[in-house]
């Protein structure tokens, strides 16, 4: 049973992996080929950094990915506390499921839908170009935002509300108490929410693709790539970014385990 | 007290605006467009026309439903085996599962090209052990092996995390009370892992029912989805955005539905819970 499991799990991995083995075995093609492996060559990640099309991309993503991130994160921690205040139930089930909206609908129709705002928009105000750097971040922090707030209010119900009361009968300031008591205990949710807002903003095309104009994201200029061409470098680039991916994950498995392993001890020292 | 409650209703008046304009509004504007001409006339004629691309809307369910099915299929032994694993060994799975959906799907859609095109990886393997090629890209096999390879990840982690959490004492309850390992599953595992499996498959339908990019890959051009007729519309200009909005308007009313029904489902299963 055990060893039929392990199979099957390698199995499972095989499959998740080898797209991903091919893509990094073809970063080292000697020729321009995709398709034929004909030697090995670093010559894409030394071409990697004289290919500004990619590189400004990369730049236009990560703006992208860490404005977003930060400012769904800030936008939707008030938000879920604004949220759990509403006392009205059908008020609170009402927006909770506008909240839901950028979740569950389909990439496209939320990306299409955005688009036809800002060409509304655009032409009210009579610009040529209404797609820019200012649509594709606000339909990032539209799409992020529901995850930062669904992932804060359950904190933010574990939170024991006599704490806050407590703070303030003790004379601190509503602001303060939030900082002082409501923060601190929601912090996790927060910091879950900020990951995931920022990864699914680095990773996103749909979305994107309909909003952005000329403001392109790598994922865009990957896209038109694959409608030509791909050559290595684009291989390369993804090589490159899979490894940081890898590298940081493990790092942060590691860490959370040392930390683990140093609170264990500390229980256990407690106890003897 | 009052004072308080309101202060902290308030500070989330700027999400509320927020939502407003940019989930609730461009939904509108994309039912103005579905139900009017290019002159902004009042017109049914976007919607009649939507019968020309009945069978890609049908073509679109029905890969979406089958890779849906392989893909729990799949992923449902996958979190099985993951939580018989060590502790440790199950956080290295999670991030392995993980990982590849932290890499561009575009990329990694591209790279099943090089394995099953037709002097592909698979292929070249089958020619050098004499076997006779076979015609692997550009057929509705690789649209729905793209759709399960991209979306698997979205299946294999709600159902691991809501096993994962699985009270044993259940199931041992269950052994002593005679079950055999097929009751144990159908009558124990199966209805508390519901929750899961629900959010997999809606998480797996909705981007599968509505991508554009693993069929043009994958299936040559040759099988037009629903979303590869929204996105060649709107990239053809203009005079094409009243019609795909009006696609748009019923793919979405179609997820609302499955959604509905899905939502339905897990409530049911809440209310035999408790």
């Amino acid at each position: 049973m055990k060893i039929l499991s392990r199979l099957y799990i390698a199995l499972i991995i095989l499959f998740l992996y080898a797209p991903v083995a091919v893509m990094i075995l073809f970063s080292f093609n000697s020729s321009v080929s995709v398709w034929r492996f004909s030697g090995f060559s670093t010559r894409w990640y030394s071409g990697l950094a004289y290919n500004t099309t990619m590189l400004n991309a990369l730049e236009h993503t990560l703006v992208i990915a860490l404005l977003s991130a930060l400012l769904s994160t800030v936008l939707g921690t008030a938000a879920a506390v604004g949220i759990e205040a509403i006392r009205k139930k059908i008020t609170k089930k009402l927006v909770m499921s506008v909240t839901q909206v950028p979740m569950m609908n389909a990439d496209i129709v939320t990306g299409i839908s955005l688009m036809l705002l800002f060409i509304f928009i655009g032409k009210l105000i009579g610009l040529d170009e209404s797609l820019g750097f200012f649509t594709v971040l606000i339909a990032h922090i539209t799409f992020n935002l529901p995850y930062v707030i669904l992932s804060v209010i359950p904190k933010l119900r574990q939170t024991d509300a006599h704490l806050a009361e407590a703070a303030l009968d003790l004379g601190c300031t509503p602001l303060k108490a939030f900082f002082k008591v409501i923060l601190p205990s929601i912090s996790t949710g927060i910091v879950t929410g900020l990951i995931m807002a920022f990864t699914l903003s680095l990773d996103d095309f749909v979305i994107s693709y309909f909003t952005c104009g000329h403001y392109q994201t790598l994922p865009i200029i990957i896209y038109n790539m694959t409608k030509k061409s791909v050559k290595p470098d684009t291989y390369a680039l993804s090589t490159l970014i899979f490894i940081t991916v890898f590298v940081l994950l493990i790092l942060y498995n590691v860490l959370q385990t040392k930390s683990e392993k140093k609170r264990a001890a500390a229980v256990f020292k407690a106890r003897t | 007290m009052n004072k308080k409650s309101f202060g902290s209703r308030l500070i989330a008046a700027p999400y509320l605006v927020w939502s407003a304009l940019f989930i609730v509004i461009p939904l509108l504007i994309m039912f103005y467009f579905a139900l009017t001409d290019q002159n902004g006339v009042f017109t049914l004629s976007n919607l009649s026309a939507i019968g020309q691309y009945k069978k890609a809307f049908l073509i679109s369910i029905l890969y979406a439903v089958i890779a849906t099915a392989i893909t729990l299929l799949l992923a449902y032994p996958m979190a099985y085996c993951m939580t018989k694993s060590g502790i440790s060994t199950q956080r290295m799975l999670f991030m392995i599962v993980m990982i590849p959906m932290w890499m561009n799907f575009l990329i990694r859609t591209y790279s099943w090209i090089t394995i099953l095109a037709n002097t592909g990886l698979i292929n070249t393997f089958l020619t050098k052990i004499g076997l006779k090629p076979l015609r692997l890209i550009n057929t509705p096999g690789a649209v729905i092996l793209g759709m399960v390879y991209d979306f698997i990840p979205y299946m294999i982690l709600p159902i691991y995390s809501v096993m994962s959490k699985l009270d044993k004492s259940l199931l041992e309850a269950a052994e002593d009370l005679g079950s055999d390992s097929f009751t144990k599953f159908k009558k124990v595992i199966l209805p508390l892992t519901r929750p899961g499996i629900i959010s997999g498959i809606t998480m797996v339908f909705v981007p599968s029912v509505s991508t554009f990019y693993i069929s043009q890959k994958l299936g040559g051009n040759k099988t037009m989805l629903i979303g590869d007729a929204i996105e060649f519309l709107f990239n053809s200009g203009p005079a094409y955005y009243n019609i795909a909005s009006a696609l748009s308007l019923l793919l979405m009313i179609m997820i609302l539905i499955c959604l509905f029904v899905m939502n339905h489902f897990s409530d049911e299963d809440g209310g035999v819970l408790m």
